[in-house]
């Protein structure tokens, strides 16, 4: 039944999307989807799949849908194009064509949106994403999230009483709110992706099937929007960033950095495309945060050996993204690429001032101690590390730093073994 | 005589397919290019990139460039390049010199390219 799972999922977010159109609200759009689900499972197998599966899901959900009203009701009138939609195979081109039609991006576009409401706060708006748009079980979402099934199932009615409360307007979008939307979405998928990427605990596979999730979001949103040269940027930043995924961690689970990562395990089809949206956004000289980030990620892909790191150009593409977003976590990543081309005491006084905005920042006191380490300043080094450890917010990230203090150990043990012997 | 076959499916299924489910469609795929190449029928065997990574140009008083697939459906396949060039831009001044009288011409990044040998 694999190939029906994966129509199904494949036709969710455009079906949940006409049927919210439809119904109007959440929950009902939901039961619809599923019972149109039900009944696919049970014919598909027979009559083999529809040419059109999210027209056929649709039709099925809203009349599965609108017979349950009616039975509630007794007896209402069937209303007369209702009527009409019996016959599945003659209704289901012209509803095809009728999805086709310039709406159906707004529809999908709503449904995404509708999710990262800024009344949510953001693990409700991912959870939502999953539950909704992407059809993941409410057990699969607490496992990635670390917490009970109830207390998701909880989660997620919440999130869905806000957003009814919220009451987004059903009208297609205008060319601000569409631009308002798309943003949110955008920052709502990278969040899924950092969900899964940053490894802040879970199990590996169900963090691996996160990153594939906001990647199949991010495909989806730029098939819909296909010259928005962001969303470009946010696709190839999410592949550039995956592809690196197998690389990431070691045997014990613990963080390979970028310079120690074995490159051949990097997935070079996930970069070569990754690299083919870089491209493709550049030619629109429209720079933004995700096409800076992306620009990065790819001069990393574009270097064979770590040794052959364009870092000077890496430290150009940060002063860019300095300029268009300022902030002292980029500010503080720029600093590593400073380190590679003006050295470590450069680096040094240009994170200086940061120490206050990230005074509570685990990587600040990694980079930190990290430069200290490299001018030979040991004992500062320990202390800043020693403060990264005590901010870390997985045991990967505490072993990591641990090892850069078992290092200064056997430095110090092994001069102190040197001054002796002199 | 040759033949070109051109592979159609929905790209939102495809991008569905769990990787093993893909590693079996390319798996299934690589096994007919072997046999086919055994019995020298074999030409070039492409898989593209999704259409999210096309442009399209697009004959006229100026050549238009714009993002995503062809989507008109009044005009038809007639035939393809496959052309090595260092990037996009390259792609498209390397297109340019073929429009001769309209038309729109499609340029979508390889993911997986078999030269093949097919017999004379």
């Amino acid at each position: 039944m694999a190939w029906i799972d994966a129509a199904l999922t494949s036709a969710r977010p455009q079906a949940m999307a006409a049927l919210l159109r439809y119904f109007r609200n959440l929950d009902t759009a939901e039961e619809a989807f599923q019972e149109a689900c039900l009944r696919a499972l049970q014919r598909w197998p027979q009559n083999g799949p529809p040419r059109d599966p999210a027209a056929w899901l649709i039709l099925v959900g809203r009349n599965a849908a609108l017979d349950e009203v009616r039975q509630r009701k007794h007896h209402v009138e069937l209303p007369e194009d209702d009527a009409l939609i019996s016959d599945l195979d003659d209704t289901e081109t012209a509803l095809a064509e009728r999805l086709d039609s310039s709406h159906y991006r707004d529809d999908v576009l709503r449904l995404l949106f509708i999710c990262c409401h800024p009344d949510l706060p953001t693990t409700q708006q991912i959870a939502l994403a999953l539950r909704v748009v992407s059809g993941l079980s409410v057990k699969e979402i607490a496992r990635a999230f670390l917490v009970s099934e109830a207390a998701m199932e909880q989660r997620i009615t919440r999130a869905k009483r806000r957003i009814a409360a919220a009451n987004v307007p059903f009208e297609t979008p205008g060319a601000v709110d569409r631009a308002v939307r798309l943003a949110a979405v955008a920052a709502m998928i990278y969040l899924l992706f950092n969900e899964g990427y940053s490894a802040s605990g879970g199990e590996e596979h169900v963090r691996v099937a996160l990153c594939e999730e906001a990647i199949r979001l991010a495909r989806l949103l730029l098939r819909l929007f296909q010259s928005e040269c962001e969303i470009m940027g946010l696709t190839a930043l999410l592949l550039l960033q995956h592809a690196r995924a197998r690389a990431r961690l070691d045997a014990e689970g613990a963080i390979v950095l970028l310079d120690n990562q074995d490159r051949s395990l990097w997935n070079r089809e996930l970069i070569a495309e990754g690299l083919a949206l870089i491209d493709k956004a550049l030619r629109h000289r429209q720079p933004g945060p995700y096409q800076l980030q992306a620009a990065i990620a790819g001069v990393h892909a574009h270097a064979a050996r770590p040794e052959d790191t364009d870092w000077s150009e890496i430290d150009q593409i940060y002063a860019v993204l300095e300029t268009l977003q300022p902030s002292p976590v980029v500010t503080l990543n720029r600093a590593v690429a400073v380190s590679k081309v003006h050295g470590a005491e450069a680096a040094l006084a240009m994170i200086e001032p940061l120490a206050q905005p990230l005074a509570g920042y685990f990587h600040f006191f990694g980079v930190k101690g990290a430069f200290l380490m490299q001018l030979g300043r040991n004992d500062e080094a320990r202390v800043a590390f020693h403060q990264a450890i005590a901010l870390a917010n997985t045991a990967a990230e505490a072993a990591h730093i641990r090892s850069h203090l078992d290092r200064l150990m056997k430095d110090s043990a092994a001069r102190n073994n040197a001054k002796s012997s002199a | 005589m040759l033949y070109a076959i051109l592979c159609y499916n929905s790209e939102a299924l495809v991008g569905a397919w769990t990787k093993e489910q893909d590693d079996a469609v390319m798996a299934h795929h690589h096994g007919i290019e072997g046999k086919l190449a055994a019995l020298g029928k074999l030409g070039p065997v492409v898989r593209l990139m999704p259409t999210t990574t096309a442009t399209t140009l697009r004959d006229g008083h100026d050549t238009l460039v714009f993002d995503g697939p062809f989507a008109e459906t009044k005009e038809q396949l007639l035939g393809f390049y496959v052309l090595d060039c260092a990037s996009l831009d390259d792609a498209i001044e390397a297109a340019r010199p073929l429009f001769v009288d309209g038309g729109a011409l499609e340029i979508r990044p390889i993911l997986y390219f078999n030269p093949g040998n097919p017999a004379k």
